[in-house]
């Protein structure tokens, strides 16, 4: 079979995904709400927290808080199409492309895509308010291209791992499934303040969080001091992979009912 | 209509309120997927907030040294907000099935109705109250004003679920579809989120969040409950506290009496 068999499935299928996701309200609102909510609420109403004794993280609150909210918008952005997936094979969709599909991992690509476009357009809101409420990203070109960077990845691996949940399960009732283990990840590391600051259980659980390092080296990289890159880039790459291989996996299985 | 349905609607408004008030409890009651989330996910985050938000205790002029003192009163709140989600969508439950319509063919009264399916969500309050309490107080949270004060919390929070409850039938009663209110959902956590939840209003230093805060009612419902856990009885605090949940909840109510009177007439 040729490429071009696999890239025209992954097209089809992002552009699908990509037209229900800018078409329908119900999908675009709240994907747009929660990062803006999240990034509202804590860079409003937690802004005094710079002025913690220990807080020292140089560009500022806003910036503090951006390097959570964008990590948070990369991974649902991911999570979402997830459930994207569970719906197609809910409505029959699914089943009838895999018969349809002459490469199916086409079709795994195509809901990639399709996350990615998802985040890209989540990421430029959030950065635009954030820019207008006082976002100052103090890293230079070199730095930015790390952290989007480090986004993509992350968007990557959270959408391979919701898609493995949906193709096993076939249903939206494994939204929680898809959810839960996302908010966890993202809400034991530094979220509010940074590592230092954290203290009781949360401190234990974000030394041993792969997220923190990805979260700490996304805000060297917006302070212009990246730190903890290497590290931080072996976890994300390393998550991409295994949930390469778990979306794999849930082809397999969706394929063996298809 | 069975025996026991025909019997209730013969007699008056509390045995009609008794009948549905029992199936509302016991619906609630039987679905984990309601419960469970609606404790585990306030706790959750009062777990997650209190060990990271600790050293915002250090700020200048924070009333309390242990955040959990502090972050009590938004599990309450949050545990509120599951509520509207729960009774509304148990109510969009009767519209799709036919429940209601198959109520209206009855000589029921629209308030019988009203305030039966309210008893589910008390019902879940008061889980959700007690358990919030006995949580709190195990991990070190001290009541300042204590048993009366703890007995005054889960009064206010039921107040609380009872106005976000109504909220979420209204919704449900407008649009008559469960999505309808998911899709608010986002919108009451909004609220939450643009309240002094996270610090006190004298400490948030964004003039226009400050602003937002000021204005919004959910910001009284905390400090209400937040003042009997930290400063004792606050009698101003109390006032506001339950003038915002009473006032919310009455509104609401009244929205909600006319969305079922509409539904019904269409019925």
């Amino acid at each position: 079979m040729s490429r071009g068999g696999f890239w025209s499935v992954a097209g089809a299928v992002a552009w699908r995904n990509a037209h229900n996701f800018f078409s329908n309200p119900a999908m675009i609102v709240p994907a747009m709400l929660f990062p803006l909510f999240f990034f509202t609420a804590f860079a409003g109403g937690l802004s005094r927290v710079d002025s913690v004794p220990g807080f020292d993280y140089d560009a500022g609150y806003t910036t503090f808080v951006y390097g959570f909210v964008l990590l948070q918008a990369a991974t649902f952005g991911g999570i979402f199409t997830g459930f994207s997936v569970a719906r197609d094979f809910e409505s029959g969709f699914s089943r009838r492309l895999m018969l349809a599909a002459p490469r199916r991992g086409g079709i795994v690509a195509g809901y990639w895509l399709a996350a990615l476009m998802r985040a890209i357009f989540t990421i430029a809101l959030i950065t635009a308010v954030a820019l207008v409420a006082g976002l100052a990203i103090d890293g230079n070109a070199v730095d930015l291209v790390g952290l989007y960077t480090l986004a993509v990845i992350v968007n990557a691996a959270a959408m391979l791992f919701g898609t493995g949940i949906a193709m096993r399960l076939r249903t939206m009732q494994a939204g929680p499934a898809m959810q839960t283990p996302a908010f966890l990840f993202l809400f034991l590391a530094p979220v509010w303040v940074p590592y230092d600051l954290l203290t009781g259980w949360v401190q234990g659980a974000a030394s041993v969080n792969p997220v923190t390092l990805v979260l700490e080296s996304g805000r060297g990289f917006l302070a212009g001091d990246p730190t903890e890159v290497l590290p931080a880039f072996a976890v994300a790459l390393v998550l991409a992979a295994v949930t390469v291989l778990w979306a794999r996996g849930g082809l397999r299985s969706a394929e063996r009912v298809a | 209509m069975t025996e026991a349905v025909r019997s209730a609607v013969d007699s008056g408004l509390p045995r009609q309120v008794g009948m549905l008030a029992r199936r509302s409890v016991l619906r609630t009651m039987r679905q984990p997927a309601m419960v469970v989330p609606s404790l585990v996910f306030p706790l959750l985050l009062l777990s997650i907030n209190s060990s990271g938000l600790e050293s915002t205790t250090q700020l200048p002029g924070f009333p309390t040294d242990n955040y959990l003192d502090f972050a009590l009163a938004i599990a309450f709140v949050q545990g509120a907000l599951f509520s509207a989600n729960s009774a509304g969508t148990n109510v969009a439950n009767d519209i799709e099935s036919g429940f209601l319509n198959r109520l209206s063919l009855t000589p029921l009264r629209r308030m019988a109705l009203m305030m039966g399916q309210l008893a589910g969500i008390l019902a879940l309050g008061v889980i959700q109250a007690v358990t919030f309490l006995l949580v709190g107080v195990a991990f070190g949270a001290g009541i300042e004003a204590g048993l009366p004060g703890a007995i005054v919390i889960v009064l206010m929070s039921l107040t609380i679920s009872a106005a976000f409850g109504c909220i979420g039938a209204f919704v449900a009663l407008r649009s008559g579809t469960g999505e309808a209110v998911q899709g608010i959902f986002p919108l009451l956590f909004a609220a939450l989120f643009l309240s002094s939840m996270a610090l006190p209003r004298d400490l948030i230093e964004i003039n226009w969040f400050q602003t937002v805060a000021t204005y919004n009612p959910v910001s009284y419902m905390l400090e209400g409950i937040r003042s009997l856990v930290i400063t004792g009885w606050d009698g101003e605090a109390l006032a506001l506290g339950f003038a915002c949940a009473v006032g919310l909840a009455l509104i609401a109510l009244v929205a909600a009496s006319s969305a079922l009177r509409t539904r019904m007439v269409r019925t």
